[in-house]
């Protein structure tokens, strides 16, 4: 008995286990999932980038701001 | 960095150009097929962040016991990238947990010690802004005790296994499925570099920052 839970645990694969092809049904509800992650992913990093190009451009502003006001009371 | 950066970009956009199309030709895992594809990503997040959560660390001791500004400035980077990456890993894990294990959110060990650890460094950030005069070394023991939590983060789903796969995943995947295997890694990859340039626009950020307090002094004095 032991020796044959043994050789069915031994059967049992350990982690991912490659299959190709899948059926119809299965794709239907996972790929929004999977779009809405990678989709979701491109608008974080756009929206990131997007905002330390901002911030770069508003510490620039100020800086040639402060140097205008300098060289105008020299 | 400043000659690198042009070079590391344009690399950095080709490999995010070829992952989500090699992500698209990759066979599917056995059981959970098609929603198995966040895998990608969401190991790749989770390993840029920890390349943030280890600068941040790091960065955030040689300030507290050097002083070094540049390292203030590294901390404050990539503590904001920790918490970007961890959004998108939280999320990520989120839409994968909807199909794989029924439900949107699982109170499950690495599920929840990583959401602890994205708000401490959440924590972090509201100090640098929030915390007035000084609040750079409160920020930088945050950043400490931020960065000694990640190890416990990772060997969680192994000390309470709960409904998150251990971390022997990784490790039999490339002997299970080489392909898959590369892929991640590739996209690690890309992720890392990404986390490298984004690093370096941040701390940009932060050296300006000072120069512009620096002219505001100058000019007070004059």
């Amino acid at each position: 008995m032991l020796a044959l839970l043994v050789a069915v645990l031994q059967q049992i694969p350990e982690g991912f286990v490659r299959v190709t092809g899948v059926p119809q049904t299965e794709q239907i509800p996972a790929a929004p999932l999977v779009i809405a992650a990678y989709a979701f992913f491109l608008l974080l990093m756009v929206f990131y980038l997007w905002t330390i190009w901002r911030r770069i451009g508003k510490v620039e502003t100020e800086m040639h701001v402060l140097e205008r006001r300098q060289s105008e009371k020299r | 960095m400043k000659r690198l950066f042009v070079p590391l970009a344009v690399v950095a956009a080709a490999m995010f150009a070829a992952a989500p199309v090699a992500i698209a030709k990759a066979d599917y895992e056995s059981t959970m097929l098609l929603v198995q594809k966040i895998f990608y990503f969401h190991f790749a997040t989770w390993m840029a962040m920890t390349l943030a959560i280890a600068v941040c660390g790091v960065a955030s001791l040689v300030y507290l016991f050097r002083g070094s500004k540049l390292a203030d400035w590294y901390a404050v980077a990539s503590a904001e990238l920790v918490v970007v990456f961890g959004i998108f890993g939280l999320f990520s894990g989120s839409l994968w947990g909807r199909k794989a294990w029924g439900v949107w959110w699982q109170w499950d060990a690495r599920v929840t010690m990583a959401t602890m650890l994205v708000l401490v460094f959440l924590g972090y950030l509201m100090v640098r802004k929030y915390g007035g005069p000084g609040s750079e070394k409160l920020a930088a023991a945050m950043g400490i005790f931020g960065a000694a939590t990640a190890p416990f983060v990772y060997k969680s789903v192994d000390w309470w296994r709960t409904i998150h796969p251990q971390t022997t995943v990784m490790k039999t995947l490339g002997g299970n499925w080489p392909g898959a295997w590369y892929l991640v890694w590739f996209c690690t990859a890309s992720f890392l570099t990404l986390t490298v340039l984004m690093l370096a626009a941040r701390v940009r950020l932060e050296a300006m920052r000072h120069r512009l307090d620096e002219m505001y002094l100058a000019a007070e004095d004059s």
